[in-house]
């Protein structure tokens, strides 16, 4: 394994956060502002393909940026889950954008100047938090993304939007500065270092205590993973435009939080530490309640963009789940999940808000029989459920098979069942939307039988996501090199 | 002319505070460029002596060629060379910031205004160079006889607030003076550096508590540590705004400062925390300090207000960070007076821009503030950030040495009371740019079709000390590496 030196996870950074300053400069020319975004996300995809190959090769990138404390900088080192991970949110953006553009301007949404610099600002900290090279920096992106997207749940500046912006902000401020904050420092007192290392940088004579205190603060500081407690931010954010939620509570946003969890139990932890103590059941145990329990309250919602952050609840949790294993399929499962439920989860939203612009209509029992005159949306919708739930000819199975294979390793039945009881609970608040959308009785169908879907800006998204998805299906290596190299499994 | 450069931080605005006064009377708006020239200098030899500092060596320099312990010394290490030049920087800033400001709330004072502006800031350079126990103390007095008067100044309440701090300010510096006195009669000595050899030789004798108690009190008189913190709020909120950007990031700092000084240089870390074994009681009070300021906080609707009881739970965790008695908390202590220097200034220079345009500062006032001033609300934005502790700006440095000092000292209490204070700080700011962001429309109601809000920008004078603040704000965050290695670990390795 070879590190080298090199601008380029700098430039991807700065790349977005120059075309946000762009995107804000030009607010008179509509189409040269929108450019600059599809001009920043190409630039980045280019960049970014042009680190895979070094990457894949087993090696990684570094670029300090400052040494802001002594002997504790701020620095990016790109490894394969780095680059996983910025892979999904730089080609998701190029979708999201497209759909923005597609969702605000038939419905001409204000202050959309705005709403697109802050969009190219928390990718730009979103690739922050991906290329980190230890928790201090990790947590300089990661706050800088809660800041830089409370302009976008509260885009509508209405009571609604503030109530969701309120808690947005309380729920992840209170737990990155009341937990995560003394959580990294206590943790750097104690080993003086704070950079990744898969190998961990606790010793194993760390007082056991110390170090669940130490694995608790940092599992709930970083709250945008959306574990319960403090997940209630999560459905809050909704009352954000559709896009948003769509790329920040499927992609950015909740997959940073998530991220973050898995690189300190990766790389602070390390999956040896995590299995030969106590603290992998306790990872497991609190990730096994919330896939449930967010489960069980999916089914119960109306509303289809609540119903789905339900869901993403519970999808974060699995991921979690899959690295609390802590064996090594169990770790390549989770990360790669965050790469396919992404682009399944992505689809949902996007399809929700199709619906949304199409017809106006937010709630599930108001889409009886809405598959006659939506039925490419409908499709692409079936598609990321399927995906979610983790059905053959989608993503979503690749991933959780290796999870599954973690579990089996680690011996630990209890987690199986979880997982199929988790898979059947999704079937059950997916499906039935799929089935009315179709299959209802003529009499029921609360829509005409023609085919009037939404405008193609809106239409198209979700279907190159829904074929994504079909494609990760027959080239999952696509994301699971990146993951084995990350976790150091042979491909 | 350099190796005068210690007397000539000092002196250059003692003899143009005379020169302001007089070619004021006849041509007022000289006096402006009189003062901005004035700080510019000292700025300038401040960082010459910063740089000498940490290229050679602390330096001492003998007013008069009168050697020490006879004559007065001026000794300037790491510590200090820091804040002097913060203390520089910051009268510059606020110079030129005050130029509308005053001519608009005290317009045919403005002659007085920079004389005693500048008289204020020369004692407190003073105050930071010294090394004298009991020049300190005539230094304290000009500072504080000259701040009396410029916080008077624009009448009305400003009148009775400001007796009260008289009052208070009065009995503070009594204290330190009886302080001092006891340590004269005990060393027969007023240098520090020779009042801490002979103390240090010495067994402890009730003489020398009653001289620390009387100097800490005094100090935390001065620098309104809860629960002597009662003349500030309405001190500062009262007075004319450019005198409480002045006054709210420099008087307390410097008042720490005098504590730290007094903790390390005069006495030294076995009597304080093995002979004394006070910590635990101050800590306390501290956190006290940084709760009751929250709260007092949370419940203010003026914004410059709310600022000045933010000011008294910022005290608490200089004071904490100095008592932990380690050097992460020490390290925190000191790395905080400049970055709380610069925060405050911040914040109020934002606040001093929002009067001068809208004329008040309550809560209901902010509506739709960020379209109105965009650029003013750019700074407030980073330094409410650096008060929350966002990184990368200083605020969240300051809280990682003082976090990380009070886990060292397993003071759970102060870990969690900085946090809480952190929390509060966000809801405090948020609040206000909740308002500012959200009521831009009259009606509630969710039409997405605003009334549209002219853009009414402060002066450019204004808006460009206030950038720079926020702009130095990230820069000191970025550059912490360096404060802490080269200007605060080499002053604190001789003290602990």
């Amino acid at each position: 394994m070879q590190t080298m030196t090199s601008i380029l996870p700098a430039a991807i950074v700065l790349v977005s956060f120059i075309g946000s300053v762009f995107i804000f400069f030009t607010k008179k020319n509509q189409n040269l502002r929108e450019a600059w975004t599809f001009i920043t996300a190409a630039i980045n995809l280019v960049l970014l393909f042009k680190m895979a190959k070094w990457i894949l090769a087993g090696n990684t990138y570094s670029f300090h940026i400052a040494e802001v404390l002594p002997g504790l900088p701020l620095f990016f080192n790109v490894d394969g889950f780095g680059m996983l991970f910025a892979f999904v949110a730089g080609s998701l953006w190029v979708v999201t954008s497209l759909y923005s553009i597609g969702y605000m301007r038939p419905l001409k949404e204000h202050a959309q100047t705005r709403y697109f610099a802050c969009f190219a600002l928390a990718i730009s900290a979103t690739m922050g938090v991906a290329f980190s090279g230890n928790v201090l920096t990790m947590y300089l992106f990661y706050e800088i993304l809660s800041l830089s997207t409370y302009p976008l749940v509260t885009h509508h500046q209405d009571a609604e939007a503030r109530g969701g912006g309120r808690k947005y902000l309380t729920f992840l401020l209170t737990t990155s500065i009341g937990f995560a904050l003394p959580a990294m420092i206590i943790t750097y007192l104690n080993t003086g270092t704070l950079t990744f290392s898969n190998a961990g940088i606790f010793t194993q004579a760390t007082d056991p205590t110390l170090l669940i205190v130490l694995l608790l603060l940092f599992i709930f500081g970083f709250a945008k993973s959306g574990m319960m407690p403090f997940h209630v931010w999560l459905p809050g954010a909704m009352v954000a435009p559709t896009p948003v939620s769509a790329l920040l509570h499927a992609v950015a946003v909740v997959k940073v939080g998530v991220f973050c969890v898995l690189r300190v139990l990766t790389g602070v932890f390390g999956i040896d530490l995590l299995s030969s103590t106590p603290l992998s059941t306790i990872v497991c145990v609190i990730a096994s309640i919330t896939v449930i329990v967010s489960s069980l309250i999916a089914l119960t919602q109306d509303n289809l963009k609540r119903r789905l952050a339900f869901s993403t609840v519970g999808q974060l949790s699995y991921i979690v789940l899959g690295a609390g294993i802590a064996t090594s399929f169990g770790v390549v499962g989770s990360m790669t999940h965050i790469a396919m439920h992404a682009f399944g989860k992505i689809t949902l939203f996007f399809c929700a808000g199709a619906i949304f612009v199409a017809t106006g209509k937010k709630y599930i029992s108001q889409m009886v029989g809405i598959g006659k005159q939506m039925p490419f949306t409908m499709i692409a919708f079936l598609i990321g459920s399927m995906s979610v739930i983790g059905l053959p000819l989608t993503g979503g199975i690749i991933s959780k098979w290796y999870m599954v294979l973690g579990a089996m390793d680690s011996g630990r039945l209890w987690i199986l069942i979880i997982y199929l009881i988790s898979s059947l609970l999704n079937a059950a608040y997916f499906f039935p939307i799929v089935y009315n959308a179709f299959f209802c009785k003529e009499e029921d169908s609360q829509y005409p039988n023609k085919i009037k879907e939404a405008p193609l800006a809106a239409l198209l998204p979700p279907v190159i996501t829904a074929i994504g998805t079909v494609i990760l299906f027959i080239y999952p290596e696509l994301f699971l090199d990146f993951a084995k190299i990350a976790v150091g499994v042979s491909k | 002319m350099i190796e005068q450069a210690p007397a000539l931080i000092v002196v250059i605005p003692l003899i143009s505070a005379l020169f302001i006064t007089i070619i004021g009377l006849y041509q007022p708006r000289v006096s402006w460029a009189l003062t901005i020239v004035t700080f510019a200098l000292s700025s300038i030899f401040a960082f010459i002596c910063l740089k000498h500092v940490v290229t050679v060596g602390p330096i001492s320099y003998m007013f008069g060629n009168w050697p020490a312990p006879f004559g007065i010394e001026y000794a300037i290490d790491h510590l200090n060379a820091l804040i002097v030049l913060m203390i520089s920087i910051v009268a510059f800033l606020v110079a030129i910031f005050s130029k509308h400001d005053i001519a608009k709330e005290l317009g045919d004072k403005i002659p007085h205004f920079y004389s005693l502006f500048t008289l204020l800031v020369t004692g407190l350079l003073g105050i930071t160079l010294t090394g004298d126990a009991f020049n300190l103390y005539v230094l304290l007095e000009i500072s504080a006889l000259t701040s009396y008067a410029l916080l008077a100044l624009s009448g009305g309440r400003a009148y009775i607030a400001t007796f009260n701090y008289l009052i208070m300010g009065t009995i503070g510096a009594c204290f330190y003076l009886l302080g001092v006195g006891y340590l004269l009669i005990n060393t027969g000595s007023l240098n520090m550096a020779d009042i801490a050899v002979i103390i240090s030789n010495n067994t402890y004798s009730y003489t020398v508590l009653a001289a620390f108690l009387f100097i800490m009190i005094g100090m935390w008189t001065k620098m309104a540590l809860f629960p002597l913190h009662s003349w500030l709020p309405n001190a500062y909120t009262y007075a004319p705004t450019s005198t409480s950007c002045l006054l709210a990031p420099l008087m307390t700092k410097v008042s720490v400062y005098v504590m730290l000084r007094m903790m390390t240089s005069v006495f030294n870390y076995d009597y304080i925390f093995n002979v004394l074994q006070w910590q635990s009681v101050i800590v306390t009070l501290a956190v006290i300090a940084i709760l009751a300021g929250s709260v007092l906080a949370l419940k203010q609707d003026n914004l410059k207000k709310m600022l000045t009881y933010l000011i008294v739970a910022e005290i608490g965790y200089m004071v904490g960070g100095a008592w932990l008695g380690n050097a992460n908390g020490f390290t925190g202590a000191s790395y905080h007076i400049i970055a709380d220097g610069f925060m405050t200034l911040c914040l109020f220079l934002a606040i001093g821009c929002i009067i001068y345009k809208v004329g008040d500062a309550s809560l209901s006032s902010m509506k739709g503030i960020f379209t109105k001033m965009p650029m003013t609300m750019l700074g407030f934005l980073i330094g409410a950030f650096s008060m929350i502790g966002i990184p990368p700006t200083c605020g969240f440095f300051s809280k990682w040495y003082l976090i990380s000092g009070a886990y060292e000292a397993a003071s759970w209490h102060f870990l969690i009371a900085l946090l809480i204070s952190s929390l509060v700080n966000a809801v405090l700011f948020f609040r206000i740019i909740e308002v500012g962001y959200f009521q831009a429309l009259p009606s509630e109601e969710p039409n997405h079709h605003h009334p549209k809000i002219k853009r009414d920008e402060a002066p450019i004078s204004m808006l460009i000390p206030l950038l720079t603040t926020a702009g130095l704000l990230i820069g000191i965050g970025l550059y912490t590496a360096d404060i802490v290695t080269y200007l605060i670990q080499p002053f604190i390795k001789n003290f602990l």
